[in-house]
């Protein structure tokens, strides 16, 4: 284990493969510790309206480092929010009514304008709603009315839907008109202090309102968010250990299954062997990608299934005839005759005496078979036939392509779990090919 | 023959089936052994003589056509044992083998004391320890340092893989050990020290070779009684002293004559032709076409003439 490690660090390739692999391993046991199976899916799989304060297909944060111009990212004031130091002024007019003022201010730093913005309404009454009146004030002072609204128990305004405040801003939506500089063609985002005024009268006594400003930004979470206003991140996280788990078990559970198969035939000879070979020309006929999709289609699309389909499907691979010719070669060897004669078993002499001369060769293979397995199971999902429940990277490739986000622009989608599957494969080969150098003295560099 | 009979092997035969017909490997061999003898097998190459050590450990390949005859070890005819009660009961429990080019016999991806160890785990049930302190002895015995333990097949020279192999054959300490060609590829000193561990291993520990061989100058060292095979049959049978003193068969002298002396002014002789193919045998005298005394009686089968405790199949004997 020493020399095989002072070998390999020989091949600075392979330091570089096992310090992604590590990244990624290390990376998994922190996901699944941090965010557990159960709440992972909770999050990704819950609905649309738990993720209010979120924004559809926002970019990126990172994406401003690279950008001249600020995308905004998302703002929320929240009166109920003790921190947001927002008070209420209430002043009684009649009997019956009473007066509610509170201003949300914000900073907008940004250069250029949120996707929307919209103001959620909570009020408290027993029959008569209140009345809402909400007011824009610009940096420099100047206001203009949005919209009038009878407030129900929960109200959503968007200022993009208030017709008349459109019309006012000439026509201009009013996300961009709102906090543009007047005049300017194309709309110039105007930097400053802006704040929203929310006028309320109630009719009843103990009649209470609460206000939530929300300005969803262009950008937002270190992985940007999906069109059901999941934050990717979460998906490439948990897309790691479903990845390595999937590679990992596939590999394993084919490549030594197949050569297990494969040394038990040769051994036994005979009948044995004549049954595994024509068992396996007949599994080397049948179409791998075709019969996994049928299985996706007419039976489950569960990643457990296709893994148990994946490794029923490779166990009587092309491979059991590789590993069968070098196996017919060790069989010969004096040693295999002497273990015969001092009464070794036939277990004994495959497990001791064949399997191990295998190893070496197996262990390169299957280290480069892992990342194909991860490989063929984001082709799968790429195709529509991925893990419903499960977040992994080839599903989120194929929400952004159902999506059309190469069509908007929108490549953090896309590029950003192609990247994750590359770094995968990058590092499994790049230690295959020196495990491969290392085990196989043909290759070994003089 | 001195002291209580170990093996004695009735009317063994061996046919292989090929492609080109039955091949007569072992056909009809007869002899005996004692307790703590060591009997040398003689011959040609491809005479029989490896056949015949695996006809006698059962050790028989894919295409056996023919496997008859009795051999009884300790008056138990162990051909009446089932294949998995053989590997049980008599494989390196009371036989064991040191196979031909035993140096690549070792599991190159074993350390040598486990696989010497390997034997005393499988038969004798023992524990990997015990089973290692067992390995060790026989490492003492062989004459291995015995932090060779921990080393591989390919860290070892030949010679110390041969003492390794043979030490693998003395660890579950059997009756009887079935040396195929013990020293051939070895050198002449190496060859002469595995013998002296023979020797020594036949005093100490009481064991019965059986020692197939073509050098037959060597193997006089350690010989107690010689056989002489040709053409899958034992012509000569007899005392080592007596034996090499005076060889009987014709086949015989012509063997001993082709070994090369120190001080006689002899040239090595040679025996004209070859060996009959095993595949369709002569009737008669297997050895009637080389042979320099044949006559007519050679045409017939010849009978086994006992000659005060020798045997020789030959007509020239027949009184």
């Amino acid at each position: 284990m020493k020399k095989l490690f002072s070998n390999f660090k020989q091949y600075p390739s392979a330091i570089f493969g096992l310090f992604l692999i590590l990244f990624l391993i290390g990376l998994s046991i922190y996901v699944v510790i941090t965010i557990p199976y159960q709440e992972a899916i909770q999050i990704w799989r819950g609905g649309d309206d738990t993720r209010l304060e979120v924004p559809r297909t926002a970019r990126p944060i990172y994406t401003n480092w690279f950008r001249s111009q600020n995308l905004p990212t998302t703002i929320v004031i929240d009166s109920e929010d003790p921190d947001s130091g927002i008070e209420k002024t209430v002043t009684q007019i009649t009997d019956e009514m009473w007066d509610i003022q509170m201003v949300l201010p914000f900073d907008f730093p940004y250069d250029d304008f949120p996707q929307e913005m919209q103001l959620l309404l909570t009020t408290t009454y027993e029959d008569k709603a209140p009345f809402v009146t909400l007011t824009w004030y610009f940096p420099d002072g100047e206001r203009i009315k949005i919209a009038d609204v009878t407030a129900g128990r929960r109200e959503t305004v968007r200022f993009d839907l208030q017709d008349r405040l459109t019309r006012q801003l000439d026509g201009v939506r009013p996300t961009v008109g709102l906090l543009s500089i007047p005049e300017s063609d194309p709309p110039e985002a105007w930097q400053g202090r802006y704040e929203l005024h929310v006028d309320t009268i109630v009719f009843e006594e103990g009649s209470d309102v609460e206000a939530k400003f929300i300005s969803y930004g262009q950008v937002h979470g270190i992985a940007g968010t999906d069109h059901r206003r999941r934050d990717l991140s979460l998906a490439l996280l948990w897309g790691a250990p479903i990845a390595l788990a999937f590679g990992l078990t596939a590999a394993l559970g084919t490549t030594f299954t197949t050569m297990f198969i494969a040394a038990i035939g040769v051994w036994f000879g005979g009948v044995v062997d004549e049954i595994i070979q024509r068992i396996t020309e007949v599994y080397m006929v049948l179409p791998f990608l075709p019969i996994l999709i049928m299985v996706g289609i007419f039976y489950s699309r569960s990643i457990w299934v296709l893994l148990v389909v994946v490794i029923a499907l490779s166990i009587f691979g092309a491979a059991i005839k590789n590993y069968r010719a070098i196996f017919l070669q060790i069989k010969e060897s004096a040693y295999i005759e002497a273990a015969r004669s001092y009464g070794a078993g036939n277990w004994r002499i495959i497990v001791r005496y064949l399997v191990p001369r295998i190893i070496p060769i197996l262990i390169p293979g299957l280290i480069g078979a892992i990342p194909g397995y991860v490989f063929l199971e984001a082709s799968l999902a790429l195709l529509g036939l991925g893990d419903p429940i499960l977040p992994t990277w080839g599903k989120i490739i194929n929400d952004a392509q159902m999506n059309g986000a190469l069509y908007r622009g929108q490549y953090y989608w896309v590029l950003q779990p192609a990247a994750m599957l590359m770094i995968t494969g990058l590092g499994f080969a790049m230690i295959g090919f020196a495990l491969d150098r290392i085990f196989n003295p043909k290759l070994r560099e003089v | 023959m001195a002291g209580d009979t170990l093996l004695r092997v009735k009317d063994l035969q061996l046919f292989f089936r090929t492609t080109k017909g039955i091949v007569r490997a072992v056909d009809g061999v007869d002899f005996e052994l004692g307790r703590n003898r060591a009997v040398v097998i003689v011959g040609e190459s491809g005479c029989g003589k490896t056949s015949m050590a695996k006809a006698i450990l059962r050790l028989l390949p894919k295409n056996v056509d023919t496997y008859s005859g009795k051999i009884y070890l300790n008056d138990l005819d162990t051909m009446t044992l089932k294949n998995e009660e053989y590997r049980l009961k008599m494989r390196w429990v009371k036989m064991s083998m040191v196979p031909q080019a035993a140096m690549n016999s070792l599991n190159p991806v074993m350390k040598v004391g486990d696989q010497v160890a390997e034997p005393a785990i499988i038969h004798n049930d023992m524990s990997k320890d015990v089973a290692m302190e067992q390995a060790k002895t026989m490492f003492q015995h062989v004459g291995v340092p015995a932090d060779f333990l921990e080393r591989y097949a390919f860290e070892l020279s030949g010679g110390m893989r041969q003492r390794v192999a043979i030490a693998m054959s003395l660890v579950s300490l059997p009756e009887l050990i079935v040396l195929d060609e013990p020293t051939s590829a070895l050198d002449v000193l190496t060859q002469a020290n595995i013998f002296n561990v023979l020797k020594r291993i036949k005093q100490e520990l009481g064991m019965s070779f059986i020692l197939i061989t073509h050098d037959v100058a060597t193997s006089s060292e350690l010989a107690d009684d010689v056989a002489v095979m040709y053409a899958g049959q034992i012509v000569e049978t007899g005392d080592a002293h007596r034996f090499f003193a005076g060889p009987l068969h014709p086949y015989s002298i012509k063997l001993m004559n082709s070994v090369p002396r120190l001080r006689a002014r002899q040239e090595p002789d040679f025996i004209v032709g070859q060996p009959p193919s095993l595949l369709n045998p002569p009737t008669g005298c297997r050895f009637a076409a080389r042979c320099p005394s044949r006559y007519d009686a050679c045409d017939e089968e010849p009978p086994t003439v006992n000659i005060e405790g020798r045997t020789v199949k030959c007509w020239l004997h027949v009184k």
